[in-house]
C-alpha cells in the first residue's frame, strides 16, 4: 500500500512569481524545473526533505480550457481554491518575524493552539498556508 | 477573467483578511477600502459582488464564529464572550447570534463540543454560521453591532 506522499499541487497564477515567493521569501528550494512543452513543471520542497514535492501548476490549456482556467484563477484569487499547504517549523514565533521582515502577508498568528503555535499567511495569489510549531 | 480582475480580487481578500484579524475593532471602512486601493462606496460594492454578502455582514458572521468557539472551548461568561468579540451589547448579541445560529448562546453552548484539534484555518472557514436570516442588519459602516 502507499508509504508516503511525495508530490502534491497548488495552483499559482505566475510561475516566475511563485518562484519568487516560494523560493525567494519561503525559503523552500527549486526541485525541478523544466518545459514539457505543454506545460512547465515547476516543483518545490523544504531544504532538506526532496522526497515532498509540491507542484505549482498555472491553470490553462491544454489541461483545461481558458474557460474553465478562468473559473481557476478567480477562485484562487479569492482564496476559495481550497489548494494550501502545511508546514512545520521548531520556532513558529521566529519564522512569523522573519517571514513579516520580508513582507509576507499574513492571515493571523501566531495562535497558541493545542497541537502547538501556528499561523497563516497567504501566497501573492490566495492561496492560504500554515506553518506550525509542534506542541512538544 | 482579466489580470485585473484577480488583482481586483486578490485586494479584496486583503481586506477581509485584515477584517479576520481585527475582528473585534468597529468596522473601518475607510481602512479597508484603503487596503483594497477603492473608495468606500466602491469597496462596499465590489466586495459584495466579490464574496456574495457585505462586509458588515462578513464580520457579524466572523464574530458570531469566534463566539461558538469561544463558548465550546472556555468557561467565559457569555457576556464576557459577547464583548470580545466586539459586541457592545449583550442583547444585540444573543439576537445576532439567534439569527445566524438558530439557537441561543447558551443552548448552543450546552449542544455542541469544542473544534481544537484542527488547523485554525479550517475550524474558522468551517465553524462560519451561513447566514439564516435576510432581515439582519446590513447597514455599512456601523462598527460594533
Amino acid at each position: 500500500m502507499f508509504t508516503n506522499i511525495n508530490v502534491s499541487q497548488i495552483f499559482v497564477l505566475d510561475q516566475d512569481e511563485a518562484l519568487e515567493f516560494y523560493v525567494g521569501k519561503l525559503g523552500l528550494e527549486v526541485h525541478t524545473d523544466v518545459d514539457l512543452g505543454f506545460m512547465r513543471w515547476l516543483t518545490v520542497n523544504v531544504p532538506g526533505d526532496p522526497d515532498r514535492q509540491i507542484l505549482l501548476e498555472r491553470p490553462g490549456p491544454p489541461s483545461m480550457d481558458e474557460a474553465t482556467a478562468a473559473q481557476v484563477r478567480e477562485l484562487v484569487s479569492k482564496g476559495v481554491m481550497g489548494g494550501w499547504v502545511g508546514f512545520v517549523t521548531d520556532d513558529c514565533r521566529r519564522t512569523y518575524d522573519e517571514l513579516s521582515a520580508k513582507q509576507v502577508e499574513f492571515t493571523d498568528g501566531p495562535n497558541e493552539q493545542p497541537y502547538g503555535i501556528d499561523a497563516g499567511i497567504r501566497d501573492p495569489f490566495g492561496n492560504k498556508l500554515r506553518f506550525v510549531q509542534p506542541a512538544p | 477573467m482579466s489580470r485585473e480582475v484577480e488583482q481586483q480580487n486578490r485586494r479584496m481578500l486583503r481586506a477581509r483578511d485584515a477584517m479576520d484579524r481585527r475582528y473585534a475593532e468597529p468596522l473601518d471602512i475607510t481602512a479597508l477600502a484603503r487596503i483594497a486601493h477603492v473608495s468606500e462606496a466602491h469597496f462596499i460594492r465590489t466586495f459584495r459582488a466579490t464574496f456574495g454578502e457585505t462586509p458588515h455582514r462578513y464580520l457579524q458572521r466572523r464574530r458570531v464564529e469566534r463566539a461558538m468557539a469561544l463558548l465550546c472551548s472556555t468557561d467565559g461568561s457569555i457576556t464576557d464572550i459577547c464583548m470580545s468579540v466586539g459586541f457592545s451589547s449583550l442583547g444585540t448579541f444573543s439576537r445576532t447570534f439567534r439569527e445566524i445560529v438558530g439557537e441561543s448562546p447558551k443552548d448552543y453552548r450546552a449542544a455542541h463540543p469544542g473544534v481544537d484539534r484542527v488547523p485554525t484555518h479550517f475550524s474558522m472557514a468551517w465553524t462560519r454560521p451561513s447566514e439564516m436570516s435576510s432581515s439582519f442588519g446590513e447597514e455599512p459602516g456601523s462598527g460594533s453591532a
